[in-house]
């Protein structure tokens, strides 16, 4: 039999994994959880290597997690608030991707407002990329990082039930976990108002739903999405007190899934707008805070299967 | 004495007349003398004789919809790059959107342009003038005034005349001089911030979207006002079935109505999008495959009148950006015919009707004497090969900017000269 090896660059998106590629990151991921948890949190797999954090959009869980996956490893880890520098002054992406592939970093990690932005600058980089966000595309170690906290929880993936609920067309994070779901063979269903759906989001093999009553039924996963209020050009639902009495996350709600159905949240969370205080911080019920320890891990993983081997130009499989 | 040029051995296409037959064309000085077969006997020694070899000779092509950034931004096309364009892909009138900087909004432009254009002297430039004050769709340019300077259209460009009492007017006006108005057909509040047209593949992408109605909506709208004021009405670049099907009823019905589509809405569908190439970012938007198949159909049962090329020049800084930033258009002039071809070799058209949606279709709309071989029209001719088989290399275009989507796309059919006024301002090498 063959060895395993992942055979991409970068990781732009979950679109393009395979089954084993994403069984590889959560099983090296498993092992991160338990050093993390050590009083020495810190090895040596990736010293000398040079991260950059390149967040072209504001981003402080995500861009922190990076920061600390990268130290446990060892990395030299530089933060560059990129929106706040030379974007300003008018150097265009490509510039930027230039100049910081100047530097010989090992791994850009890259956060975009703009969808396909991160792939732009991996195409003119030598360099390992990690997609942190780009737009309404993909958010790739967020489902990675979902993946492990529900697989450390019910110990597996395949046949269970998700329903993604709220924002799916503003949301990378919707779009990377059905990508995620599917491969690993779970049942995904989309549960919104239809001003907050894209367009034929079935064909991405999701079952559709407009209420929390019949979308909840039978889930054993309930992944709740931030309302963006940021990405909101215009009125896509008539208030947040509206959209919480129908779509947010109660334990009204919550009784039509399965008795032990379990919560996840990305975060940054809007309480009481998509989901209720109390439900949020229900430590039974509630695998919010695993999701955050399950970042750095999956983060850890990522970073050493792109990284760890070769270094700046890995050369080519 | 007048210059006299007789083109011999070609294969003769007029759309206009019907005419596809092998023969001869006289040239004297910058009108055509006479066509027809045999003509070289008698015509005595002062006359210059080109064997054509069996190639096609037509009319030039009149491409109604280019854009030419001068004056404003001469870094990315000019009159002269354009007409180097224009020359090369047998285009051999064009008309320019107004949406330079200053716009064309003003007589002052309209003669600057002229001007620019005569002293070029390759393929003719006319220029529609912009329907409202620095389309800004609110009131209403010197439609009279611009029109009497040599505008042959009004038009607010890439943008919609969105306001439908401002829309009113602007036909109501227009009509009263006579003259076209030119809408591009998107419904602004509908489209909102989107880029895409909204599907599976916007979606995947993650693209804002604009839905396909915002096109019939547009023109619907449109055709009541065009109802209620008599104005000759063009619509712009279609590209879906909807609204295609909206003009086949209001041509059906009597009304002044006339639209144009663009290569890439027949060549290309929504997938050369692929992963986010900004090279394929138009507007509108490159559609579904049923609807490019309905733009085919509408080019053959005539519904759709002219193919413009709509040119649209950008330099790489505009273009190599994420998608949401980028620019839309390509360019297309030099594309125009090969890629028209396309619906030849697929035996969607025949050759001449190919060529009528080039050439004769055009300047009726736009009231030229072009675009048909007569004795005493103007000699303004493009010679050509339809079968040649090359691949499109964008690196070698005359165009200032390279941005088009068809880099290395095998095509058939190809533009060995273009004759304007009887002299060659193009011819190819090798």
């Amino acid at each position: 039999m063959q060895e395993y090896a992942f055979a991409h660059r970068h990781l732009l998106g979950i679109d393009g994994l395979g089954r084993d590629d994403i069984e590889h990151i959560l099983d090296l991921a498993d092992g991160y959880v338990e050093l993390s948890r050590q009083a020495d949190k810190k090895t040596a797999r990736l010293r000398g290597r040079t991260l950059i954090n390149c967040f072209f959009e504001n981003s402080t869980r995500t861009r922190t997690s990076f920061e600390v996956a990268g130290k446990r490893l060892g990395a030299d880890v530089i933060n560059m608030a990129v929106e706040v520098s030379s974007m300003r002054k008018g150097e265009t992406l490509i510039d930027t991707a230039m100049t910081l592939n100047a530097m010989h970093p090992d791994v850009l990690v890259v956060r975009h407002p703009e969808s396909g932005a991160v792939q732009l600058l991996s195409e003119k980089v030598d360099c390992a990329v990690i997609n942190a966000g780009d737009g309404g595309h993909e958010h790739p170690t967020q489902a990675l990082l979902d993946a492990l906290t529900i697989r450390r929880r019910k110990g597996r993936l395949g046949g269970l039930v998700v329903a993604i609920c709220g924002d799916v067309l503003h949301s990378r994070v919707a779009r990377s976990n059905i990508a995620l779901l599917n491969v690993m063979g779970a049942r995904v269903r989309v549960v919104a108002p239809r001003t907050l759906l894209p367009a034929e989001i079935e064909r991405l093999g999701v079952e559709v739903f407009h209420d929390m009553a019949a979308g909840l039924r039978d889930v054993d996963i309930i992944m709740m999405l931030r309302l963006q209020l940021e990405r909101m050009h215009g009125s896509f639902i008539p208030s947040t007190r509206e959209y919480f009495h129908f779509f947010g996350l109660d334990y009204d709600k919550l009784k039509l899934a399965k008795s032990d159905a379990l919560i996840m949240h990305p975060g940054p969370m809007n309480r009481g707008v998509e989901i209720g205080s109390e439900v949020a911080d229900d430590i039974d019920r509630s695998l919010i805070r695993q999701q955050v320890e399950m970042g750095v891990a999956v983060r850890m993983a990522c970073l050493e299967i792109l990284t760890g081997e070769f270094g700046n130009n890995p050369p080519i499989q | 004495m007048t210059a006299r040029r007789l083109y011999r051995n070609a294969r003769l296409i007029d759309p206009d007349s019907g005419r596809d037959a092998s023969g001869d064309l006289l040239i004297e000085g910058d009108r055509i003398a006479a066509l027809g077969g045999n003509l070289g006997e008698g015509l005595g020694a002062d006359v210059e004789i080109v064997d054509l070899a069996g190639l096609c000779l037509a009319p030039g092509l009149v491409d109604m919809r280019v854009q030419l950034r001068e004056p404003g931004a001469e870094h990315m096309e000019s009159i002269e790059s354009g007409g180097q364009a224009a020359a090369a892909g047998g285009v051999t009138t064009m008309v320019a959107l107004p949406n330079t900087e200053p716009p064309v909004d003003d007589v002052s432009v309209v003669e600057f342009l002229a001007r620019r254009a005569r002293e070029v002297k390759l393929a003719k430039i006319h220029t529609y003038a912009a329907a409202t004050k620095g389309m800004k769709g609110r009131e209403l340019t010197e439609i009279g005034l611009l029109a009497a300077d040599g505008a042959v259209g009004f038009t607010d460009g890439v943008k919609a005349i969105a306001d439908a009492l401002v829309m009113r007017r602007v036909l109501a006006y227009a009509h009263t001089f006579d003259q076209l108005v030119i809408q591009h057909p998107e419904e602004p509040s509908l489209a909102g911030a989107g880029e895409v047209t909204e599907g599976e593949i916007a979606t995947r992408l993650g693209l804002p979207a604009i839905t396909p109605l915002a096109e019939v909506i547009m023109v619907e709208r449109d055709l009541r006002l065009v109802e209620l004021t008599g104005a000759r009405y063009h619509v712009a670049h279609v590209s879906t079935a909807a609204a295609i099907d909206a003009i086949r009823q209001a041509k059906a019905d009597g009304l002044p109505v006339s639209c144009d589509t663009a290569p890439p809405y027949f060549a290309l569908n929504e997938t050369a999008i692929g992963d986010y190439r900004t090279f394929a970012k138009l507007s509108p938007p490159l559609r579904s495959e049923a609807d490019r198949r309905a733009v085919v159909e509408g080019l053959r049962d005539g519904t759709i009148d002219a193919i413009a090329s709509d040119h649209a020049p950008w330099d790489q800084d505009s273009k190599r950006l994420p998608f949401s930033s980028a620019s839309y258009g390509i360019v297309g002039l030099e594309t125009l015919l090969p890629l028209s071809l396309e619906l030849y070799h697929n035996r969607h058209l025949t050759l001449i009707e190919v060529l009528r949606h080039l050439t004769i279709n055009p300047a009726r709309i736009l009231g030229f004497e072009v675009g048909r071989l007569r004795p005493g029209a103007p000699a303004d001719l493009v010679v050509f090969d339809p079968d040649a088989a090359w691949r499109i290399k964008t690196d070698e275009f005359r165009s200032k900017s390279k941005n088009a989507p068809f880099d290395g796309r095998p095509v058939e059919g190809r533009v060995e000269r273009t004759i304007v006024d009887g002299r060659t301002i193009f011819e190819r090498q090798g």
